[in-house]
C-alpha cells in the first residue's frame, strides 16, 4: 500500500513540473507539444554532465546528481530557444514545429549518446548509466499512519520540484509578469497596447517550459529508467499536456490530474504483483495512464476553456 | 551596406519569387541546406561527407557498390529499397490527407501497428491461398486503419479533443495492448518477435530467383504509386478535396460557406487512417514478416517529414518519400562502409523537417519584399 503512494508521487511530480512548464507556454499563447523533446534533451544534457563528473567525485557523492539537475535545466532551456526561434521568430505553425522539435530531439540525442559513448568513454553503448538516486526519509513524520508514506523514501528531486512549483505558482498568479503572461494568451494586442513586448514574454514563457521540462526529464532518468537512453521518449510530455488540459490550464487542478495519472500507474503495477500475474500483463497496466487520460478528456473537455489566443501567431499589424 | 541588402533582397526574390515554382524551390532549398549542415557534422567527425552520401545511394541500390554477396547486385538492392519505400509512401499520403483538412495525424505509427497486427492474426496465420490472401490482407488493413482513424476523428468532432493528444494516447495504448497479445499468444521464443506470417499472405515476394539473382519483389509499390495519383485527383479535382482544403484553411469560413465540418473531419480521418492501414500491412506483412512488440514503426514519424517536405502534394510526396527513404535505408550501408552511426540519418531527417517548417516564413518574407519593391517603384512613378 505504501508502495503505491511512494511510486505514484515519484511519477506524478516530474509530470506536474513539466505540465507547469506547459501551462506557462500555453498561457502565453504558444501551444507547446515540444515538451516531450525538451524533457528528453534536458535529461540527455543532465545525464551527460553526471557521467562526465562521476569520475572526479568520490563514489556515493551527491554532487554529480545536483550538477545533472542544473545542466538538465540549462539544456532544456537552450533547446527550447530553437522552438522559440521556429514559432515566434519564424512564425511557423506551432503544432507542426512542436512535433518537428520532438522528432529532431529523438534523433539528435540518440546520435550524440552513441557518438559520445564511443569517442569519450570508449564504449559501444546507446545509454548513459546513472543508477537510481539516493532517497531520504524524514524522521518522525514518516512514522505517521497512512500519510507517513508521503515522507518516506523521497527522491531529492521531488523536493526540488515542490520548491520550483511553489515559485512558479507565485510568479504566475501573484506578480505583474505573471499577469502580463496570462494576458498574452488571451488578448496579446491589449498587452502590446499597454507597452509590453508580447514576443519577449512569449519567449520567456517558452524558456521556462524548457527549463522545467529538463528538470522533469532528469527526474525520470534518475528514477524510472535509471539511465539515459531513447527509452525516455515514451510520451511523458504528451501526458503532461493532457494533464494540463484536464487541469483547465491552471496549476492546482493540474496537480490533481498528475496525481491521478501517477496513482493509476503505480496502483496498476501493485495489482499485477499482488495477483501474481505473468510479467507480460504489465504491458496492459502500462496503458492505464493513457486510457485514463482519454476517458477524462472525453468527460471533461466540454468544460475546458483554453486561452483565447492559443496557437495564434502574433502579428502586430493585425489588430 | 544599403546596396548590399538590396542585392540580397533581389536574389531572394529571384530564387523564390515565382509563386508557382515555390512548391519546388523551397523544399529543394531545405534539403540542400540540411545536407550541407549534415555534411559539416560529418566533417567534424573526421569523415568525408561526399563518401558518406555516396554510401547512402549505394545502400539504396542507386549506385554500384564495390563488392556484392552471392546472388545480389545493384538491382536486388534497389528492389529491397522499394520494399522499404512502399510503407513510407503510404504513411506520408496518410499524413498529407489529414494535413489538407487542417488535422495533424501523428498517430500513423499506431494505426500502422494495429492494422499490421489485425491483418497478421486474421490472414497471416491462416491457410488461405495467395490469390485470396493478399487482397484480403489489404482489405483488413484498410478497414482496421480506417476504424482507428475514425475514432480519432470522432473524438475530435464529438468531444473537441485535440487530435494530436488523442492519437498519441491511442499510439501508446495500441503499442502496449498489441505487445501484450504478442507476448502472450503469438511470440516466437527465439526471435522475441511475433511468429512469421505465411508466404501466401506476404505482400513481398522474398528471395525470388530471377536469373541467377535472388530479389525481394514488393508487390505494394505499384499500388502505392497508383494511390498517390488517385489521392492527387481526389484532393485537387473533386468537391470533397475542395471541401477538405477549405476546412484546412479556415474552419470558420468553411462552416459559414455551408460545408459540413463534422462529416469532413470524420471522412478525412477515416481516409487518413485507411492509408495508414495500407502502410501498416505493407510494412509488417511486406517489408518485415513479423511484428516487434513494444516498438512503434519510425516510418509513421518519417512520414510526417515526407508530407511536410512535399507541402502535402501527393506527387511531391512520391519524390520526397524517395529521398527520405534513401537517407533512412542507405544509412545501414553507410554505417558499415564508413563507420558513421546510423542515427545520423534521423538527425538529417530532423534538420530537413526543421527547415521545411520554416517554409511558410520564407514565403511570407518574399511576399513582403515583393510588395516593398512594388511600392517603391510605384512611388517613383508618381
Amino acid at each position: 500500500m505504501e508502495g503505491i503512494i511512494i511510486d505514484g508521487l515519484s511519477f506524478s511530480l516530474p509530470l506536474f513540473i513539466m505540465a507547469i512548464g506547459g501551462i506557462y507556454s500555453e498561457k502565453s499563447g504558444i501551444i507547446n507539444l515540444s515538451l516531450e523533446g525538451l524533457q528528453g534533451v534536458g535529461a540527455f544534457s543532465g545525464a551527460l554532465m553526471a557521467v562526465l563528473a562521476a569520475g572526479s567525485f568520490a563514489a556515493g557523492s551527491q554532487i554529480p546528481f545536483y550538477l545533472a539537475v542544473l545542466f538538465a535545466v540549462i539544456g532544456g532551456m537552450v533547446y527550447s530557444l530553437l522552438y522559440g526561434l521556429l514559432c515566434i521568430r519564424f512564425k511557423a505553425n506551432q503544432v507542426i514545429s512542436g512535433v518537428v522539435i520532438n522528432i529532431l530531439a529523438v534523433g539528435l540525442t540518440a546520435f550524440l549518446t552513441k557518438r559520445l559513448n564511443r569517442s569519450v568513454f570508449g564504449a559501444a553503448s546507446d545509454k548513459f548509466v546513472l543508477g537510481v538516486s539516493a532517497r531520504l526519509t524524514i524522521p518522525y513524520l514518516s512514522k505517521l499512519p497512512v500519510i507517513g508514506a508521503l515522507f518516506k523514501d523521497i527522491y531529492p528531486f521531488e523536493l526540488i520540484i515542490i520548491i520550483a512549483a511553489i515559485i512558479a505558482w507565485y510568479v504566475m498568479y501573484k506578480t505583474r509578469f505573471g499577469m502580463n503572461l496570462r494576458a498574452c494568451g488571451d488578448n496579446p494586442h491589449a498587452v502590446d497596447a499597454a507597452g509590453v513586448n508580447v514576443l519577449k514574454v512569449r519567449l520567456i514563457a517558452v524558456m521556462v517550459s524548457g527549463g522545467l521540462s529538463g528538470l522533469a526529464g532528469i527526474s525520470f532518468a534518475y528514477s524510472i529508467s535509471a539511465n539515459f537512453s531513447s527509452s525516455i521518449y515514451v510520451g511523458y510530455g504528451y501526458l503532461a499536456i493532457a494533464a494540463l488540459i484536464f487541469g483547465n490550464w491552471t496549476i492546482l487542478p493540474t496537480l490533481g490530474s498528475c496525481l491521478l495519472f501517477g496513482f493509476a500507474r503505480s496502483g496498476g503495477y501493485y495489482l499485477v504483483q499482488r495477483l501474481q500475474m505473468p510479467s507480460s500483463y504489465s504491458d496492459l497496466v502500462m496503458t492505464l495512464p493513457y486510457v485514463v487520460t482519454l476517458l477524462l478528456l472525453i468527460f471533461f473537455s466540454k468544460y475546458n476553456r483554453s486561452p483565447r489566443a492559443l496557437g495564434e501567431i502574433y502579428d502586430k499589424g493585425k489588430r | 551596406m544599403k546596396k548590399n541588402s538590396k542585392i540580397i533582397k533581389r536574389s531572394l526574390i529571384g530564387l523564390f519569387g515565382n509563386e508557382r515554382r515555390q512548391a519546388a524551390t523551397i523544399p529543394l532549398f531545405a534539403v540542400l541546406l540540411s545536407l550541407f549542415a549534415g555534411g559539416i557534422v560529418i566533417v567534424f567527425l573526421g569523415k568525408n561527407p561526399l563518401v558518406a552520401y555516396q554510401n547512402l545511394l549505394q545502400g539504396s541500390g542507386l549506385l554500384p557498390k564495390a563488392t556484392y554477396a552471392g546472388h545480389k547486385n545493384m538491382l536486388t538492392d534497389f528492389t529491397s529499397f522499394m520494399n522499404a519505400w512502399t510503407p513510407m509512401l503510404f504513411a506520408a499520403l496518410s499524413v498529407a490527407v489529414a494535413l489538407r483538412a487542417g488535422l495533424f495525424n501523428i498517430g500513423v505509427s499506431g494505426q500502422m501497428m494495429t492494422a499490421g497486427f489485425i491483418a497478421t492474426i486474421v490472414v497471416g496465420y491462416g491457410t488461405m491461398m495467395a490469390p485470396a490472401a493478399r487482397p484480403m490482407v489489404l482489405v483488413v488493413g484498410i478497414i482496421t486503419g480506417a476504424m482507428v482513424g475514425g475514432i480519432i476523428g470522432w473524438l475530435k468532432h464529438r468531444f473537441n479533443i485535440n487530435e494530436v493528444v488523442s492519437s498519441i494516447m491511442i499510439n501508446y495504448i495500441a503499442q502496449y495492448v498489441i505487445s501484450f497479445f504478442i507476448n502472450t499468444y503469438y511470440v516466437n521464443p527465439v526471435s522475441r518477435q511475433s511468429n512469421t506470417v505465411t508466404k501466401a499472405a506476404r505482400l513481398t515476394l522474398m528471395d525470388m530467383p530471377v536469373g541467377n539473382l535472388k530479389m525481394d519483389i514488393p508487390l505494394g509499390i505499384a499500388l502505392a504509386i497508383l494511390t498517390a495519383v488517385l489521392i492527387k485527383f481526389l484532393l485537387d479535382r473533386t468537391a470533397f478535396g475542395y471541401e477538405l482544403k477549405c476546412l484546412g484553411t479556415s474552419r470558420k469560413a468553411a462552416r459559414y460557406a455551408g460545408i459540413n465540418v463534422k462529416k469532413n473531419v470524420m471522412l478525412a480521418m477515416v481516409l487518413s487512417g485507411a492509408l495508414a492501414g495500407l502502410a501498416g500491412v505493407t510494412y509488417y506483412l511486406g517489408y518485415y514478416g513479423s511484428i516487434q512488440p513494444r516498438v512503434l514503426p519510425t516510418t509513421g514519424f518519417d512520414g510526417i517529414a515526407v508530407a511536410l517536405l512535399a507541402n502535402s502534394n501527393p506527387i511531391g510526396i512520391i519524390l520526397s518519400s524517395f529521398l527520405i527513404t534513401i537517407i533512412s535505408k542507405g544509412s545501414t550501408y553507410m554505417n558499415s562502409a564508413s563507420g558513421l552511426e546510423t542515427e545520423i540519418a534521423s538527425v538529417i531527417t530532423g534538420v530537413i523537417l526543421l527547415f521545411s517548417a520554416c517554409g511558410a516564413f520564407i514565403r511570407y518574407k518574399v511576399k513582403n519584399l515583393q510588395d516593398e519593391i512594388l511600392e517603391g517603384s510605384e512611388r517613383r512613378k508618381s
